[in-house]
């Protein structure tokens, strides 16, 4: 009985974590880099959505205006601070996504106040919870499952069988072999960071929905555990990040389950020692070989 | 706009059929320096519109360099490229790829995890025009424009009975597909001027001899010039019709095979000088 309802419980939290891994996978898959500011986005999503149904907006006007707001924020992100370092060595690029996430973090506070808000989660997922015979059904994890995995199978669509999925994959492999095939890398990056910040805008809203909260600092932790996620399902591969969001979500579950609900962060970056320790390509990554 | 410049008769490699043309490609005092090595200097071309040209010379005369240079891997030191009488300075490589000219590479670079199918589709990039909004809805013209392409590159794929092999993974084919899908990769693109870097490297002489007769099917079917670059020199004397031999960075001597084979710098670039 109790399995069940954690079972779900620890679903609904690992789809959300694959939602946002997916992005960072993406992004790495693309041009190398572990785009830390990700997890941020997700923070202006929240707010985003917040502010629009505070004003009056349509819950779904404002669902839609959050995913939308993260697309062009990110694409914005790419275009200032990304591009123009396309060539340079990769840990600049690192270094200065380590720098777009404080500054993301650091205006959020300034403009909204560091306190944390309440969410009104009540407005766009509205249900009570069911039970059957003793098990507690949440309403909440059943959408926020169905909403992944409808999101997820018009990602795998997008990549395997559109034209932008074709060359993104193309890019990811040989970036050099792809612009001599008249592929514009610019597009396809662009590309890649609106739907990596898309999906990202979902899981804003899922996540908001399960912890009714927005605060400045929100995207950090929930950033880190995607990237654990994405490294343990192999980064760069996008089943990779699927599988490794649900499994750090089942994992956190399970430590909470047993009673040792503090260790949880613990545990999910134990994971990622011990992932980088004995099988640093994760589940699906492919091995990095020196291109001569 | 393209300029007509007369084929100077001292480049002398241009096939007959193509003199009262202008050629696709002229280079003209083309050299690129990285640092102080100078690694391909002086570098005078013009190749006519249906020609196959050979590019040989030793090891390291700077025959790959050549190939970067006009793809616009390396933007040139010195010298200007024309293509189709367009001054190609200032390009990328993509736009030097979507003004016509595709090549493929020494060491393959296919996009291994893709489907050989898949390869061909991306070549053909530039002419599928669908957005991602149709593409999700699936419209009509979604699926007309789809099915438009891949019927074109299972066309490509004919050309050397690969058609069957289009659901494989391109990284999984013998190393002999993998030259030959790299070809229908660059085909794809549609270009006027292919660039082949060794598309005989590792292949038996059945193989090669095949390949020959496919370059020479390619030539012929899509009306394009064809660069190559190749150590097999059975290869190069049967098909090209001009050759220009590189050593050091520079051309020593151009003409037809019999006029290269006997030309005493050449040998002397190939073997050594003679003692005494």
């Amino acid at each position: 009985m109790l399995f069940i309802s954690q079972l779900l419980n620890g679903l609904q939290l690992g789809s959300i974590y694959a939602l946002v891994a997916l992005g960072y996978s993406m992004v790495y898959g693309i041009i190398m880099l572990l785009n830390f500011a990700h997890g941020d986005i997700i923070m202006i999503g929240g707010y985003i959505a917040l502010f629009s149904i505070a004003s009056g907006v349509h819950p779904a006007l404002a669902v839609v205006m959050a995913i939308v707001g993260c697309m062009l924020l990110a694409m914005l992100i790419e275009k200032a601070a990304y591009k123009p370092l396309r060539s340079a060595p990769r840990i600049s690029l690192l270094i200065t996504a380590i720098g777009v996430s404080m500054l993301l973090q650091n205006v959020a506070q300034l403009l909204f106040g560091a306190g944390a808000r309440s969410f009104p989660s009540s407005s766009i997922i509205n249900a009570q919870n069911l039970s059957f015979g003793g098990i507690q059904i949440s309403i909440t994890a059943i959408v926020t499952i169905i909403v992944t995995i409808i999101s997820m199978l018009v990602l795998t669509f997008l990549v395997q069988k559109t034209k932008m999925g074709k060359a993104m994959r193309a890019v990811s492999e040989d970036l050099g072999a792809a612009q001599l095939m008249g592929i514009n890398v610019n597009h396809v990056v662009s590309f890649t960071f609106a739907v990596g910040a898309a999906l990202a805008g979902i899981g804003a809203i899922l996540y908001c929905c399960r912890y009714p909260l927005v605060s400045p600092t929100m995207g950090s932790l929930l950033g880190l555990k995607a990237f654990v996620a994405a490294v343990l399902g192999g980064i760069g591969s996008i089943p990779g990040a699927m599988v490794g969001g649900l499994a750090i979500g089942l994992a956190e579950v399970l430590v909470t389950a047993v009673g040792l609900s503090a260790w949880t962060d613990g545990v999910v970056f134990a994971i990622l020692i011990i992932v980088l320790t004995f099988r640093p390509t994760g589940f699906f990554g492919r091995s990095m070989m020196e291109k001569v | 706009m393209s300029k007509m410049v007369p084929v100077k008769q001292s480049y002398s490699i241009v096939p007959e059929r193509d003199y009262h043309k202008s050629p696709i490609l002229e280079a003209h005092h083309l050299g690129i320096d990285f640092g102080g090595l100078t690694a391909v200097d002086d570098f005078n071309i013009a190749i006519g519109r249906t020609e196959i040209c050979g590019l040989i010379g030793p090891n390291g005369a700077g025959k790959t360099t050549v190939f970067n240079l006009l793809t616009k891997v390396y933007q040139p030191t010195r010298g200007t490229i024309l293509l189709d009488g367009m001054d190609t300075s200032g390009f990328n490589t993509v736009k030097a790829n979507q003004a016509g000219i595709a090549r493929t590479f020494q060491n393959i670079r296919l996009f291994k995890n893709l489907t050989v199918l898949d390869n061909v589709l991306i070549g053909l990039h530039n002419d599928i025009n669908c957005s991602i909004p149709k593409a999700l809805l699936r419209t009509p013209s979604y699926w007309k424009a789809e099915k438009a392409a891949k019927t074109k590159a299972l066309d490509l794929l004919s050309i050397f009975d690969m058609q069957d092999l289009a659901n494989a993974e391109a990284g999984s084919l013998p190393y002999g597909a993998q030259r030959r899908l790299e070809i229908v990769r660059a085909l794809a693109t549609n270009p006027k001027l292919l660039l082949l870097d060794e598309p005989a490297a590792g292949m038996n002489p059945s193989e090669t001899a095949e390949l020959m007769e496919n370059i020479r099917k390619i030539r012929d079917t899509f009306q394009i010039a064809i660069m190559l670059i190749e150590h097999d020199m059975n290869l190069v004397m049967g098909i090209c019709e001009g050759i220009a031999v590189l050593s050091y960075g520079k051309i020593i001597a151009k003409g037809t095979p019999a006029e290269i084979t006997s030309n005493p710098a050449v040998i002397e670039a190939y073997l050594g000088k003679k003692e005494g």
